[in-house]
């Protein structure tokens, strides 16, 4: 295939047009010794039905949560995506356009955005968003280095390790920059140890972290750490995650500065792995520092409502060498996913799905209790439990014989995931086939 | 008024509804404590789905994407996003894998994940690549962070200092400035490229590598690159390519020909990958065989007719993100260079780089163009003729295009000129199209002379004018709230 629509007689006649001979000539200003002196090693082209069909066996070749049903989790959802998102992504004036720098050409995306936005702070019960960013793990990284660059010198991060542990990896990479401090504190029996993290807290502190519900499923309760982290005047930072949202106390309730989470669940197939959006919101003490773009309502000439990028004196573009975030291109069309998912599952929706999921968890539950497995941690949880298993690999392979793909290999337990898309029997199954590996 | 969805609300008309399902509803207030619940409620908007379907079909009528139009937004390589690789990412059996799967359940992703590592390594002259960064700043902050882990490693603690080029994208400077960088400023020359005796006075043992475009912001080829190269190099320092601009060059030369030691690519400019309004992008991170162990892991790799991911990487940056990267736009840019080929990729270059001199060629007699010699894939105008003759500025002229249907290109970037309209017209533009743009422009250029309202003013023909940016930036409305 090729997508030059200049045929050779017609790249000819502009050759000439600019007195060149060849196409060749173009790169007379490259010295020959830097010139690449043969093709690159890519074969040739394929059309349109052949990469089809190398495509569609590549496809083949992996087992789809399509499938099979899908209890892993662990910060990726199986959930379901409406019909009409995935229609209307493909409206190519969203998906073709880039970032909206231009408002009077780009209204469409930037109300969109201001709507996600707007949903955002709903959700977190926070006052202002950005509008998204990488994913979970690398908004968490970005909202503790706001805290360490805001917070006048103050480079700690208290962090429970029961958070999840690539989020914990991206933020250890962070601190290569040397000005954010990582202080880990284990947690216990599957929660954050609040107690031990109050300890840790001292007057170099720029925030304390906690994940809800956090990588095992587990529910944590933030209220004291909130008060003694704003009591040494660092920040009460949340990673939540959005559909639970629905029924559990908002960051914004906890009394969090900044809320952080992976928005792939509200409408973003897994994909292994990506794209996915973070989102990020905070308190309105924070707007002028957040990281990321921002939409802003403003007006036109003639008065009509309108919208804009805004607050851009905090961005690269702008402040260069001083901007406290890197980020430009961000998930837009993944947040537009996630406002076009929350429009059409509504309120109720919403809370529809995170009671589901909850439901189908506390059965499972019992379930598997009944062929005589036990929880990992007994401790209140969502749609996320960790069950004891003595080979998590050995059971995981059992499950897949069973056409199920299993849990999230803990080194005891699997950590298994409840979406609205798990049915009775499909927990059944789960259940049988756990109880009969388990005296293996 | 556009509406808001919001403000489109009807309480009770949304009928999304989940399947039945014979499991007890157990009353959540049994099953988690009361200090767990949520006290007000979300107050998500309530639509019919047929409302919801409108109110995103509108807006996406006031949009404007490749597919509307000509795109000439410079270095951001707004080329035709390829129907055929929507369809790939959209399989169920890529689109539907949960990232924890077993590896032995994902062979045919992994297989993509890794002929993609080896490809860009091809395209670019690298030794290996990590595809885990979501964007192409993300992919500059993996890449400056192995620039520090290198030397961290090798005990040289002194290099505080990253230097970037006065012509370089915002993002350059802002990463070294997270990474932890003093970041040095060198000038660029009269021809519009590094200045080597800036390059060289500023070189020293506390620099520790120079984060490089090329071709540069102007579109130009930085012809003393190996020159360039050696200085760094002589000093200790490690050379850094930004991918931006590497449509200007693929298929006809390779950053790991001129002595890059580090890249990113775009996969969203070069591989033709759509920009989404904003992203997804994707930002690969490549390096040659010395820095190889400190690339972000997991790296996939292939052992007879096998992949895996391989985490066993000690002296790894870590990761940057979660999971893998961004899977689904690896999946389009695959397919996409498998599509085009080696030959197809070279020709894809050669185009992009016929076309913006085309343009260049052409747009000279009544735009000035600051350095006016053989570009690559994009080139600098500005308005300094129209600006000198009855004060048009630049913004007027891309306000104007809006009116004759274009999206505007570049403006105001790069910062060493003045006014700057920076025009990428890409290789999948014909030249019917190009003289349409050509002809737009001369046109807006008599209207500069003899009709300056008409740009004051513009656009007209948009669904909004102007807008006050000023008022949005003081008192700042970033989210609808109800009317009481």
């Amino acid at each position: 295939m090729k997508y030059t629509p200049n045929p050779p007689s017609v790249a000819e006649e502009m050759l000439q047009r600019i007195g060149l001979n060849s196409l060749e000539e173009l790169f007379s200003d490259i010295k020959e010794e830097v010139k690449l002196q043969k093709n690159l090693n890519l074969g040739p082209g394929m059309g349109e039905m052949e990469i089809r069909r190398l495509l569609k066996d590549l496809a083949a070749k992996n087992i789809s949560t399509e499938d099979h049903p899908c209890f892993l989790g662990a910060g990726a959802y199986d959930r379901y995506i409406p019909a009409a998102v995935e229609q209307l992504l493909l409206r190519s004036e969203f998906y073709t356009a880039y970032t909206p720098y231009q408002p009077e050409i780009s209204q469409g995306i930037l109300q969109s955005i201001f709507e996600y936005q707007t949903m955002i702070c709903k959700l977190t019960g926070l006052d202002v968003s950005n509008a998204s960013m990488y994913d979970g793990a690398s908004a968490l990284a970005e909202a503790c280095n706001l805290a360490c660059s805001s917070g006048k010198g103050r480079r700690k991060v208290v962090i429970s390790d029961t958070v999840h542990p690539e989020y914990l990896e991206v933020l250890q990479a962070y601190t290569l920059s040397g000005r954010l401090e990582v202080v880990l504190v284990p947690g216990k029996d599957g929660a954050a140890d609040i107690e031990a993290m109050i300890e840790a807290l001292d007057g170099q502190t720029a925030c304390a972290v906690i994940q809800q519900p956090n990588f095992y499923g587990v529910l944590e309760d933030g209220e004291d750490l909130e008060k003694a982290v704003h009591s040494r005047k660092g920040l009460f930072i949340m990673a939540v995650e959005p559909i639970s949202l629905a029924c559990l106390k908002s960051p914004g309730e906890w009394g969090a500065d900044i809320a952080v989470g992976e928005g792939q669940p509200l409408g973003n197939s897994l994909s292994l792995g990506g794209p996915y959006l973070g989102f990020l919101a905070a308190s309105r003490e924070l707007m002028r520092k957040i990281p990321g773009r921002i939409v802003g309502q403003t007006a036109d000439l003639d008065g009509r409502r309108a919208y804009v990028l805004t607050l851009q004196a905090r961005e690269q573009h702008i402040r260069r060498e001083k901007a406290g975030s890197n980020i430009c291109s961000n998930e837009a069309l993944c947040a537009l996913a996630a406002s076009m998912y929350l429009a059409l599952v509504g309120e109720q929706g919403l809370r529809e799905i995170a009671l589901r999921s909850h439901h189908l968890a506390l059965y499972a539950q019992q379930q598997l209790e009944k062929k005589g497995l036990e929880l990992r941690f007994k401790q209140p949880y969502f749609m996320e439990f960790a069950v004891r298993v003595k080979d998590p690999a050995a059971a995981n392979r059992i499950l897949l014989e069973n056409g199920i793909i299993g849990g999230y290999q803990l080194d005891d337990a699997l950590l298994l995931a409840f979406t609205e898309k798990r049915s009775k029997e499909e927990i059944d199954l789960l259940a049988a086939v756990l109880g009969g590996t388990r005296d293996e | 008024m556009n509406k808001l969805i919001f403000e489109k609300e009807v309480k009770e008309s949304n009928a999304f509804v989940l399947p039945p399902v014979d499991v007890p509803e157990v009353d959540i207030k049994e099953s988690i404590p009361s200090s767990f619940w949520r006290g007000q409620e979300p107050g998500l908007p309530q639509v019919s789905e047929v409302e919801a379907v409108r109110h995103f079909t509108e807006l996406s009528t006031r949009a404007y994407g490749v597919d509307s139009g000509f795109y000439p937004l410079g270095s951001c390589t707004m080329k035709y996003n390829p129907k055929i690789n929507e369809w790939a990412a959209r399989l169920p059996g890529l689109a539907g894998l949960h990232p924890c799967q077993p590896e032995d359940t994902i062979q045919g992703a992994l297989q993509i994940y890794y002929e993609m590592q080896e490809i860009l390594a091809e395209i670019t002259g690298m030794d290996g690549f990590s595809l885990q960064p979501a964007a192409g700043a993300h992919g500059e902050m993996a890449g400056v962070m192995i620039i520090k882990a290198y030397h961290l490693n090798r005990s040289d603690v002194l290099r505080t200092k990253m230097m970037v080029p006065d012509s370089a994208h915002g993002t350059n400077p802002a990463t070294a400035n997270v990474v932890g960088f003093d970041v040095i400023e060198v000038k660029s020359n009269q021809r519009g490229l590094v200045d080597l005796d800036d390059l060289k006075a500023k070189m020293n043992e506390e620099v520790a590598g120079l984060m490089l475009t090329n071709p540069n912001t102007l579109g130009l080829f930085e012809e003393e690159i190996q020159e360039i190269a050696a200085i760094v190099h002589a000093a200790g320092g490690l050379l850094y390519y930004d991918g931006a601009n590497l449509n200007g060059i693929v298929g006809v030369a390779r950053p790991g020909d001129m002595g890059f030691d580090v890249v990113h690519v775009n996969l969203h400019k070069t591989f033709g990958t759509p920009h989404g309004g904003g992203g997804p992008g994707s930002g690969p991170v490549g390096v040659k065989s010395h820095l190889l162990k400190f690339l972000p892991r997991p790296v996939a790799v292939k052992e007879e007719d096998t992949y895996r991911f391989n985490y066993d990487m000690p002296l790894s940056i870590g990761k940057v993100k979660n999971f893998y990267g961004n899977f689904g736009v690896i999946v389009k840019a695959y397919t996409y260079i498998k599509s085009l080929g080696a030959e197809g990729l070279k020709e894809a270059c050669q185009h992009a780089v016929l076309n913006a001199n085309y343009i260049r060629h052409q747009l000279r007699e009544y735009y000035h163009i600051p350095v006016d010699r053989l570009c690559k894939h994009e080139f600098i105008a500005n308005s300094k003729k129209q600006l000198d003759q009855n004060g048009i500025s630049t913004m007027d002229i891309a306000k104007r295009l809006i009116d004759y249907g274009y999206h505007p290109p570049t403006v105001y970037f790069p910062l060493i000129v003045s006014e700057a309209i920076m025009i990428e017209p890409t290789e999948t533009e014909s030249k019917a199209r190009l003289d349409e743009f050509l002809e737009a422009m001369r046109s807006i250029a008599r209207e500069a002379a003899e009709e300056p309202e008409l740009l004051i003013n513009a656009p007209q023909n948009a669904v909004i004018k102007r807008v006050d940016e000023v008022t949005a930036a003081r008192k700042p409305v970033v989210k609808w709230e109800a009317a009481d």
